[in-house]
């Protein structure tokens, strides 16, 4: 075979090895935590290094896997970021662990005071789910701008939070929020508090031999207005800059707990706090929200790239600042009619 | 490690049912274009950026490359070759002809795919909605727009269609 003017070889005796056949027979399960033995010859070409496959059908089996193999190995969750990582080589594990078998992974339980998702649910149902919409919008909001559908069908709430992604929407709707994630190993359990989980871009609390297991976010009423804006390139692209906002009233309309999380500007989700103390007390008018486009981006140390430079961002992060507060002024103005 | 690794698996493939000894590294794009020889699923990126290699799974759309092919044992896998009726081309497809939706063709498969999904989805798309619903999908010649026509064609075709069925019964 000849690509691209050269040869490359080894493919033919590839294919011939390669069994393949239409049968009527039905499928067979495959045995539990399948790993399969070597066979013969060379694969190339092919775009991932070459990895060592399990899927485990329990936590257990993924746990016992984690102790093992630690640092080689790499959990694979919707594959989203991972797998394109793997495909440029930019990723090389030596094992990977699929979770696409684990169903204790996949359960999405109302707790009482919040929703707890399992961290193999997939984005696109996480955000469809009857009980997101009612009990957490914030969640469906953000992961809305998740991506495209294609890309939501396979991703998971788990795997965004874990991979953590500066530009991701999820983590920063968990920092909003303060979600609660439950991480799990050989040794143990712990919950960690979302402002507590992430690190820095692409780095969290999770050491290499856990597994994040669970995440959980309080559940909102409808005295609760949120919303999440962002700005990217493209619509379901990588954000520039994003920002889940999240407000309760009193009854007699002035802000009460304001939480704003930005995500895409550092390198991790920030909330910006000088602004919710701001705004703490105060009832929302236009001068009051000027005040606030104001301050919106100055707490911040922005990151300069290829699509935006810091000041850029800054004045983004204002004006996401802004038309928050334009929508929760409309809102609230709504609530009382 | 060694790269040899391979792995038995079954899976339904356009409504036949289809058994494979894959390397664990191969990629579920990769598996249905060499080893399936259905080639009508493209691979434009590789990397999960452009959606022309998007295939059913299970009734969702999702793309072949950001998926390993021993992930879809005992799944149901629809390419754009199992789109085709038995009397023709799908409204979809008709419609895509009629309103020139393609040009050099390589983004066509993972359109029509996607498209396929969005009116199993939504019906009765708004053109927003399909505009937001194929955003995942890029094509470098016709600027998008004869794309949306086409949807927005083929919804009211099968619309159309249906509404002409239950008249007549």
């Amino acid at each position: 075979m000849v690509i691209g003017g050269k040869a490359v070889c080894s493919f033919s005796s590839f294919w011939s090895e390669l069994y393949c056949e239409t049968t009527d027979r039905s499928v067979e399960e495959p045995a539990t935590s399948t790993r399969m033995t070597l066979g013969g010859k060379s694969c190339e070409p092919m775009k991932p290094a070459p990895f060592s496959y399990f899927s485990p059908r329990s936590i257990g089996e993924v746990l016992e896997l984690l102790a093992q193999y630690g640092p080689d190995a790499r959990v694979l969750a919707g594959g989203q970021s991972l797998v394109p990582l793997i495909n440029l080589r930019m990723a090389r594990p030596d094992v990977l662990i699929d979770l696409s078998h684990c169903d204790d992974l996949k359960k999405i339980e109302h707790t009482g005071s919040g929703i707890r998702y399992g961290a193999m649910i997939r984005q696109y149902d996480a955000q469809l789910a009857k009980v997101t919409r009612e009990h957490c919008p914030l969640v469906s909001m953000a992961l809305a701008h998740a991506g495209p559908v294609a890309v939501r069908n396979r991703a998971t709430v788990g795997g965004t939070l874990a991979h953590a992604d500066r530009s991701a929407e999820l983590p920063g709707v968990a920092v909003a929020m303060n979600a609660t994630l439950v991480i799990e190993s050989h040794s143990g359990t712990r919950e960690v508090r979302a402002d507590q989980f992430f690190r820095g871009d692409m780095t969290t609390c999770i050491e290499a031999h856990e597994l994040l297991r669970s995440v959980t976010f309080p559940a909102t009423d409808h005295s609760c207005f949120c919303h999440f804006l962002e700005v990217g390139l493209r619509q379901e692209g990588v954000a520039i800059a994003g920002i889940a906002a999240l407000i309760r009233f009193d009854d007699g309309g002035t802000v009460k707990d304001p939480r704003f999380a930005v995500v895409g500007v550092e390198a991790a989700p920030v909330r910006l706090k000088a602004l919710e103390s701001e705004l703490v007390g105060r009832a929302l008018t236009p001068a009051i929200i000027a005040g606030a486009r104001n301050l919106g981006g100055q707490e911040l140390d922005p990151a300069a790239d290829a699509h935006a430079s810091a000041s850029y961002r800054r004045r983004l992060t204002a004006s996401l600042v802004e038309e928050a507060l334009e929508r929760a002024l409309q809102w609230r103005r709504h609530e009382l009619q | 490690m060694n790269s040899n690794e391979t792995m038995r698996i079954a899976l339904t493939v356009n409504g036949q049912r289809v058994t494979a000894e894959v390397p664990a590294r191969y990629l579920l794009a990769d598996f249905v274009r060499h080893q399936l020889r259905l080639t009508g699923t493209h691979v434009g990126c590789a990397h999960g950026a452009c959606g022309a290699c998007t295939v059913l799974l299970d009734g969702r759309p999702v793309r072949s490359c950001t998926i390993f092919a021993v992930q879809v044992d005992g799944s149901e896998l629809q390419t754009v070759e199992g789109l085709c009726r038995e009397d023709g081309m799908s409204p979809l497809q008709e419609q895509f002809r009629t309103n020139h939706a393609l040009q050099c063709g390589y983004c066509t498969p993972g359109m029509l795919i996607s498209a396929t999904a969005l009116l199993s989805e939504i019906p009765d798309p708004s053109e927003e909605q399909i505009r937001r619903y194929m955003a995942g999908n890029l094509c470098r010649c016709t600027g998008y727009q004869p794309i949306v026509l086409a949807i927005r064609a083929a919804a009211d075709m099968i619309n159309g269609r249906s509404e002409a069925r239950e008249r007549s019964s």
